[in-house]
């Protein structure tokens, strides 16, 4: 049912085009937004950036709950806010679901009546509201649990009865606030496959905004990365996680970074020390990534083909399950990522010191 | 005490000084003792037919008329001002809330001259209302009613207010976002999220309401029959028929009790 859009409630818009169109400013407390997005029907676009960057506050400038100073918000055909022209549709006017961090489901209602809260709002009646939200409840898998007050259900239980609560009025616009950051590791890894589906399922555009690159990564179809309240990449998942623009994305998805100034095949970092590149495709300045999987460590100077080879100390040690991370500082700060095993041979602790060697192929560079 | 290290007298083990202990056990003489003695003299082989005396019976049914309907005035005007207060801003809020909440602190007796003032037959909505439609308050049973919500609204006023600060306001956003009007995020969210607030506001209204004296005998007199209640029918028995005194003041304390023990998480929560 939600593939097409709900006559049965009014005010809607018309069509299936319900392609999202916004340029958002506004000023809030010290953060200064400005961010102009796109989401196609369908599509998921993931917003992701550090603490502060104005994630939330977008969310809540689309949903209607903040007021924007400048630029509008367009939903299909139908301008949902211009502050230009003086328009502003009330969050009750627009159609858009909202999934809010904390769920913030009621309390006192039920999980039937919580989904049933918006469509008896929008004016379907109350037999025909708690049908719709039984299918609903069923559909995110919690047939049986109707009766049950929130504070009866888990955090994944309480996750879906908010999807299913935004996505029962048939919303021309779907934001989700870091759906899964209430909930723990466990529930995290069912509750992506599920919303997944649901996202997937829904005709209009998502905006979901998180701070976990796996959750953008295995959701959206884009990602939106915002620092300090301004877009500094838009790209598709796969290219964020090889070549992203900002500091802060390219520590989220695990890389080692640089910035610097290329010359000939040399890239002088701003603290002086010098990576040699196989393959120069620009000049002046760069961004750079090296793996952490391309890092080799030595317990003496390697000899061969490394162009890269520095003397580095042991700082820390994050033991995964499987591989350890190994942080190194020396002229250029580096994390390597070795096997279990080869933390044994080379008798890895913090304090010790290595040769550490990258290969020339291994450094991945773009031009900013 | 002198085999103690140093330092350990400030310790959490160590208990609290002497002097701490005595005054604090003499304070609690002076609020319980009297209590303890008006029950051992409240006279409970009587009570059936001290009950069945006319004017006790007469003011046992005017307090609770009276104090009912004070708590419904009180509901109906003190939870739309206590909205007001918690979620609105306008000019001068703070003097405003506070002359809102005054009569908690103020004598009743001053309330009830203030009443007189105001409703009296001279007073400034008095005089025009009786001038209009014959109609006069002052030492009438209504005036029992009128004196009670006078001193009693400001405790529901204030228990709600802070019910409605605790709330989450993020619900009514979420409310918000899924079509529903203020009218509707009140009436469905707000209220019954409130009416823990609301139930301990109207228990505190309403046993204030019963309890009044000093605003009721100034503002609507002392009329056995018609404006004399309960608190009233204390004080003069004691001297005309002791025992049927301590009874009804027993039966006040039961009451105010009972209304404790209803309120316990919210006043005898010491954690």
């Amino acid at each position: 049912m939600s593939t097409q859009p709900d006559h049965a409630i009014a005010g809607r818009v018309d069509g299936t085009d319900r392609r999202l169109e916004a340029r958002v400013c506004l000023q809030l407390g010290s953060l200064e937004l400005d961010v102009r997005i796109d989401a196609a029907p369908g599509e998921v676009v993931a917003v992701v950036g550090p603490n502060a960057a104005g994630k939330t506050t977008l969310l809540r400038a689309l949903a209607g709950l903040v007021p924007l100073s400048g630029g509008h918000i367009r939903i299909g055909s139908q301008v949902v806010e211009d502050p230009a022209a003086r328009l502003r549709l009330s969050p009750q006017q627009r159609h858009v679901g909202v999934v809010f961090q904390q769920h913030l489901l009621f309390p006192h209602l039920s999980a039937l009546e919580n989904v049933a809260f918006g469509l008896r709002a929008r004016g379907v009646s109350a037999a025909d509201a708690r049908t719709r939200a039984g299918t609903w409840l069923e559909r995110v898998g919690l047939a049986g649990r109707e009766r049950a007050r929130p504070a009866a259900l888990s955090g994944g239980q309480s996750q879906r009865v908010a999807l299913a609560r935004a996505l029962a009025t048939d919303p021309d616009l779907l934001l989700l606030d870091e759906p899964m950051a209430a909930l723990d590791v466990d529930a995290r890894r069912a509750v992506r496959r599920e919303l997944k589906r649901h996202l997937s399922d829904f005709a209009g555009p998502t905006l979901l905004i998180t701070h976990e690159p796996l959750e953008a990564i295995s959701l959206a179809d884009r990602v939106v990365v915002l620092e300090a309240g301004r877009v500094v990449q838009d790209d598709t998942p796969a290219t964020i996680a090889r070549r992203p623009r900002s500091n802060w994305a390219a520590r989220l998805v695990g890389l080692n970074h640089y910035h610097g100034r290329l010359e000939a095949h040399t890239i002088i970092l701003d603290n002086g020390a010098r990576l040699t590149i196989a393959e120069p495709v620009a000049t002046g300045e760069v961004m750079a990534v090296v793996h952490p999987r391309a890092v080799a460590l030595h317990p003496e100077r390697p000899t061969g083909s490394p162009r890269n080879v520095w003397q580095a100390t042991v700082d820390a040690l994050d033991i995964h399950h499987d591989h350890v991370r190994v942080h190194l500082e020396g002229p250029i700060p580096i994390v390597a990522q070795v096997s279990a095993a080869s933390l044994a041979d080379l008798d890895l602790t913090e304090g010790r010191t290595v040769w550490v060697a990258v290969k020339a192929t291994e450094i991945d560079h773009w031009p900013l | 005490m002198s085999d103690r290290p140093v330092g350990s007298r400030s310790s959490a083990g160590a208990g609290p000084p002497r002097s701490v202990v005595v005054l604090g056990v003499v304070g609690l003489a002076v609020l319980v003792v009297p209590l303890f003695a008006l029950t051992l003299r409240t006279p409970w082989l009587r009570s059936g037919t001290l009950l069945a005396d006319p004017t006790v019976l007469s003011a046992l049914r005017l307090s609770l008329t009276s104090s009912f309907a004070a708590l419904a005035i009180c509901t109906v005007l003190g939870v739309p001002l206590a909205l007001l207060f918690a979620r609105f801003d306008f000019p001068g809020k703070p003097f405003i809330r506070a002359l809102a909440v005054l009569p908690m602190v103020l004598p009743p007796v001053v309330g009830g001259v203030g009443l007189l003032a105001a409703f009296g037959r001279r007073g400034i909505i008095g005089r025009p209302l009786e001038q209009l439609t014959g109609i006069t308050i002052p030492f009438t049973p209504a005036a029992t009613v009128l004196a009670a919500t006078f001193v009693a609204m400001p405790f529901l006023v204030v228990a709600i207010e802070s019910g409605l600060r605790l709330l989450d306001h993020r619900l009514e956003d979420a409310a918000a976002t899924l079509g529903a009007d203020r009218w509707t995020i009140l009436r469905r969210v707000v209220l019954p999220m409130l009416a823990p607030s609301l139930a301990a506001g109207m228990a505190l209204a309403w046993a204030r309401a019963l309890g009044e004296f000093g605003a009721t005998i100034t503002f609507a007199g002392n009329m056995p029959g018609r404006t004399q209640t309960m608190p009233l029918a204390v004080y003069l028995e004691l001297e005309r028929n002791p025992e049927a005194a301590y009874l009804l003041s027993f039966l006040l304390l039961a009451v105010s009790v009972t209304v404790l023990v209803a309120l316990r998480d919210r006043f005898l929560n010491t954690s």
